[in-house]
């Protein structure tokens, strides 16, 4: 029998298990819509921004492991996506997300809501298709899906014209797909993997470096037998936070620019670096020339383009995450022997001594207003045995997260790294809920950030996704503030938001429950409260705003030369009250 | 710290990164789905991230599905690689081959319109027929002529004929094709049809 071609959509989209995509319509995915709505098996969430429907299928992806699909329409609804889409690049996100286009008799003429889809998306996705003839549309959605799933993942763009959608085609799903230009490589190289294997036993000071990487391969598990069997610390980007309990002794934190000094300083004087999964961002290495100047360099990535992209490697090995350390953990089970604990004395003497230098620390204000990591690490302690997601948004609030909320498992992690993207944590959280609906959705977001996507607490509320939005309230884009008062003499440039709504009002108008910890002594029963109420909630919690995140790496400076704490000009600059403006100063700010 | 100074008893270990040497010229062929789109695929690629392209030719297979572009870029060693690793990694792309990998000849044409005056007239086919190049087309006041062989050879014919005029010229950017390894000639023994 024929179908349209937004019946083949349906059917293709049915065949490859999505349960629910996120989406928002318009003239030229009418009949989609149309169709969808006479379905039962995937669920619609109607966004209020075409920019919430990526990243809430990012924050469905992260949180399944499976692909996220969106639908937006032409024109100003594509426009609308490509920040989800760059986000989802750079993050590799696996996601399909289909969008409208006029009449193929139309492209090109200027025509009602016509954009350049192909064009706008082309360096923001893994691959892009304009579907052109509805006998090619079946064969077209199996490959979006196969390369936004395989090798290392990345967003797709299927651009499906009007007339598309209407004409009708013989529906059959291809059951697989051979693109000659595109074959992964997921077995590593033996020889390489032997090679590694040598310099791990030959190592002193060994290192494991792990990405965004072993989280995409499911990894974990693998990841945990080499750091046990071999006794070596672990240091996690900011993508590969849960790809290895946060809580376990071998665990050294996050590294990097807001990375711990133990992950650091081990990196730094480490002899063999094992990078997993992960990219060598600028944000991680610091100065490159100077990144861990005294290692052999092992890399493990299933993109060659990865490799040697910032620094030079030793052994590169391309593969799968899961399957070379398979096969690395096979060689060094018939080759550890002797008590590795005993062996790697040395070098955890060296480690534990930092760790003990400069644990994570702040300290309570004397004059008691709530300290935002004190809520993270509140938040963490009181939900943890929920084992809730985490989303985040995008500054100081993400890092302290980061540092403070210790993930045991991977895909429960939930930010943007790459890109940076404020206003990606409500609309991940979403989509994580909207993937798991009986678990605890988390989203820790800041009082800049969360105003970048707040419609879609309309979208919370209607659709029943009940996550929980903690702002960190500091008044302040307070990651700007924080390079203001380090590197340009305290001067707040546009960073100070001087009035941001009443969030409590802002969530009860949208129909949620609004809570607020005014007082550290409010804080827990306010955060139970939250965590325990099954509608969406919004708590905002008024931190102190000048707190800075530490420790620190400035940037091009070297991980072992970290900023621990506040410098003494700025100490000595606070104590005489910043200026932010002509009649604002410290005071004002803190009791505005 | 004193473990800290412990450790700091090794010695820099080399470079870290990529060193970063001369740039040199590469001639880069690949072959690509003959597709729509694919040009600015790879056209973007080499925008966004900063490579060079110095010449770019692209023309059908004879099989019809692919086609072949040819790519003069430059770049030290560390860029050249991810230049090829990019292109390998674009889906369109079926095959990359760094032509300075081995042994290569490399041609390009150019289309030169020259002025000439009644006395210049022997003087550019002259010129003509030392670079063994082609009147294509002819008028009264002006001689097209074609010429083909390695980037000195063109430079050089361009050098000559300029004090005529050159009223337009066109070139159309290299294209390379590695040389087949030389095998010695008698341990290759023919092999008979039927085998
Ligand atoms: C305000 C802010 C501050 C930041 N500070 C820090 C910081 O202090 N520390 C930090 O670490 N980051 C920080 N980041 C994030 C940083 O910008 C990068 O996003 C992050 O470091 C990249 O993590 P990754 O190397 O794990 O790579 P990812 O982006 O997660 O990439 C994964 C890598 O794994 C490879 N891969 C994918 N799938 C597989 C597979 N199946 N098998 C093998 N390999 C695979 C990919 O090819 C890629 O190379 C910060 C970001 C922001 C916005
Ligand atoms: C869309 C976007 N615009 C601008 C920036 C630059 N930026 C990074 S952090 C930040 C401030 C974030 O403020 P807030 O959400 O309140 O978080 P805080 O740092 O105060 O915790 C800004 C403006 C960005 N990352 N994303
Ligand atoms: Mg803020």
């Amino acid at each position: 029998m024929k179908l349209t071609g937004s019946e083949i959509l349906i059917e293709c989209l049915k065949a490859e298990g999505v349960k629910t995509i996120f989406a928002l319509p318009g003239g030229v995915v009418l009949k989609i819509f149309d169709m969808l709505h006479q379905q039962k098996d995937i669920e619609v969430v109607l966004t209020r921004h075409e920019q919430g429907a990526g990243h809430m299928a990012e924050g469905y992806a992260k949180a399944t492991g499976k692909a996220g699909v969106c639908l937006v329409t032409s024109g100003p609804g594509m426009t609308n996506v490509i920040t989800a889409l760059a986000d989802a690049y750079m993050d590799s996100v696996p996601l399909v997300c289909i969008s409208g286009q006029v009449s193929t008799s139309l492209i090109g003429n200027d025509a009602f809501q016509e954009a350049d889809n192909i064009g706008l998306s082309r360096p923001c996705t893994k691959y892009n298709f304009l579907v052109k003839d509805v006998n090619d549309l079946a064969t077209t959605i199996k490959e979006a899906f196969y390369i936004a799933t395989t090798g290392r993942p990345g967003p797709v763009l299927v651009d499906i014209p009007k007339d598309v959608s209407m004409a009708k085609a013989e529906f059959t799903y291809p059951s697989s797909v051979a693109i000659r230009g595109y074959n992964p490589t997921y077995e590593g190289n033996k020889w390489q993997i032997k090679q590694a294997a040598e310099a791990i036993m030959k190592a002193k000071k060994p290192i494991l470096y792990v990405g965004g990487g072993v989280v995409f391969s499911q990894a974990a598990k693998e990841l945990l037998e080499l750091a046990e069997m071999t006794q070596i610390p672990v240091d996690m980007t900011l993508m590969g936070l849960g790809a290895f309990p946060g809580e376990h002794p071998l665990s050294m934190g996050m590294m990097g620019m807001h990375g711990t000094y133990c992950a650091n300083m081990a990196v730094h004087y480490s002899d063999l670096v094992i990078a997993v999964g992960a990219r060598f961002d600028d944000r991680v290495t610091g100065k490159v020339s100077e990144f861990c100047p005294f290692a052999k360099v092992i890399h493990i990535d299933i993109d060659p383009t990865s490799i040697r992209k910032n620094i030079h490697v030793d052994i590169p090995i391309v593969g799968d995450c899961k399957a070379v350390l398979r096969e690395l953990n096979q060689i060094l089970r018939a080759t550890v022997n002797g008590n590795q604990k005993d062996l790697r004395k040395p070098w955890w003497n060296q480690i534990r001594e930092w760790q003990q230098a400069h644990p994570l620390a702040y300290q309570q204000d004397p004059d008691g207003a709530i300290k935002p990591q004190h809520v993270v690490k509140r938040l963490y302690e009181l939900t943890k045995d929920r084992d809730p997601i985490v989303a985040t948004d995008v500054g100081q609030h993400q890092m302290w997260t980061a540092q403070y909320f210790k993930l045991a498992r991977p895909n429960r992690w939930l930010t943007s790294g790459g890109l940076g993207t404020m206003g990606f944590g409500l609309p991940a959280a979403m989509g994580a809920q909207a993937a798991f609906r009986d678990r605890l959705v988390l989203c820790v977001a800041g009082d800049g950030s969360i105003q970048m996507n707040m419609q879609e607490m309309a979208t919370a509320v209607v659709s029943k996704l009940p996550v929980k939005v903690i702002i960190l309230n500091n008044r302040f884009h307070g990651m700007v503030r924080q390079w203001q008062d380090l590197f340009y003499e305290g001067r707040y440039a546009s960073s100070y938001l001087e009035t941001t709504p009443d969030f409590v009002k802002l969530a009860e108008a949208y129909g949620a429950v609004g809570l607020r910890a005014s007082k550290l002594g409010d804080l827990d029963a306010v955060l139970k409260e939250a965590v325990s109420t099954e509608k969406p909630v919004i708590v905002d919690v008024p931190t102190y705003p000048f707190e800075n995140c530490y420790p620190m790496i400035p940037a091009g400076g070297c991980n072992h030369e970290m900023i621990l704490e506040d410098p003494p000009e700025l100490k000595q600059r606070m104590a005489g009250g910043p200026s932010v403006g002509s009649d604002e100063n410290k005071d004002t700010i803190l009791t505005a | 710290m004193t473990g800290e100074t412990a450790l700091l008893g090794r010695t820099l270990r080399g470079y870290r990164v990529c060193a970063r040497g001369n740039a040199m010229e590469h001639i880069i062929s690949v072959t690509v789905e003959n597709k729509f789109g694919v040009l600015s695929r790879v056209a973007g690629l080499f925008s966004g991230r900063g490579f060079n392209i110095e010449s770019l030719s692209v023309a059908p297979t004879l099989d019809p599905s692919m086609s072949q572009m040819t790519i003069v870029t430059s770049g030290d060693e560390r860029i050249v690689e991810q230049i090829v690793k990019q292109l390998n990694k674009l889906i369109d792309v079926i095959k990359v081959v760094d032509l300075n990998e081995s042994d290569f000849v490399s041609r390009e044409t150019a289309l030169i319109k020259v002025h000439t005056k009644a006395e210049d007239r022997a003087e550019a086919l002259r010129i003509a027929d030392i670079f063994r190049a082609n009147v294509i087309d002819s008028t009264p006041s002006t001689y097209t002529i074609e010429v083909t062989g390695d980037p000195k050879k063109l430079e050089a014919i361009i050098n000559l004929l300029q004090p005529l005029g050159i009223k337009e010229l066109i070139r159309t950017g290299r294209v390379a094709i590695a040389r087949e390894a030389i095998r010695p000639a008698v341990s290759q023994p023919k092999k008979l049809a039927r085998e």
